[in-house]
């Protein structure tokens, strides 16, 4: 199981870029960090998560 | 009738710092360089928290100017109308905190500057406005500095509660405030107290930072 934005699930193998798609997440609006580091954009195709990761995708939103 | 006194020396300025803070995160804050990315609702605000916590190093970084639209919630004054808002603040703070270094630059940063422009600075504070640039910065930075620390406010539209906004550990050095979803394109308005909220969510993150503190 992979812990993706605290819950657990069911995803080892697939690519940061896949959960990132699948998250409905805007390519353009995101950081990713997998174990607490952050996941370089030239990366998502290639870095593909295993059981017991921990992966934060944050989707940043307008204002400031 | 009230009449100007001469401000208090140095000396006293600190003293009365340290009364406040502890002589030991007194001298951790005026030891600390930050550098505050968007001074809008945020950015202003932060400044102005982290200026008179006598942080020693403030570096301020915007490319705008000062607009009608920002007086509800930014730190200027109407009389800086069209004024770059770095120099706008950078004329509040020196005010505010004449022993400080307060620095600003009119510049509007990008994947190319990032890595030199932020590279003199402890800890980053991203407070722009638009999300995809709010991704930009935060990817840059962390990618470009491994050992710098970054403070990113994301959610803090509308008039939901404040009780919403928290501040979260994310990365290793990388921390997050906000409510995480109130979008202002979704046509929620920016109310001063809310947006300030979140500011002092950072404020006092990267202040917790500065006192070796590194728990959300």
């Amino acid at each position: 199981m992979v812990k993706i934005n605290g819950e657990e699930k069911n995803a080892a193998g697939k690519t940061v870029a896949q959960l990132v798609s699948e998250g409905g997440y805007s390519m353009e609006r995101v950081a990713v960090e997998l174990n607490f580091e952050i996941v370089p954009k030239a990366n998502y195709e290639t870095t593909a998560v295993r059981d017991g990761d921990s992966v934060e995708i944050v989707g940043f939103v307008g204002g400031g | 009738m009230w009449e100007a006194v001469k401000i208090p020396t140095q000396e006293e300025y600190y003293t009365a710092l340290e009364e406040r803070h502890g002589e030991q995160l007194q001298k951790k804050l005026t030891k600390a360089s930050v550098c505050i990315c968007g001074l809008g609702g945020l950015g202003s605000n932060i400044a102005f928290y982290l200026a008179r916590a006598g942080v020693g190093h403030i570096h301020l970084i915007d490319f705008d100017t000062v607009d009608i639209s920002n007086l509800n919630r930014q730190q200027y004054f109407p009389d800086q109308l069209g004024q770059p808002k770095a120099e706008a603040l950078l004329d509040t703070l020196t005010r505010l905190a004449p022993w400080s270094r307060i620095t600003s630059q009119s510049i509007k940063l990008t994947t190319d500057n990032i890595p030199s422009l932020l590279a003199p600075f402890d800890i980053i504070c991203e407070a722009f406005d638009m999300a995809d640039q709010k991704a930009m910065l935060v990817n840059t930075v962390l990618e470009s500095f491994p050992e710098k620390f970054l403070v990113s406010g994301s959610g803090m539209a509308g008039l939901g509660s404040a009780n919403l906004i928290k501040t979260r550990k994310l990365g290793s050095r990388f921390y997050l405030c906000g409510d995480g979803v109130s979008d202002v394109n979704d046509g929620l308005g920016l109310v001063s107290a809310r947006v300030a909220v979140c500011a002092a969510h950072q404020a006092t993150m990267i202040i917790r930072i500065i006192s070796g503190d590194y728990d959300a």
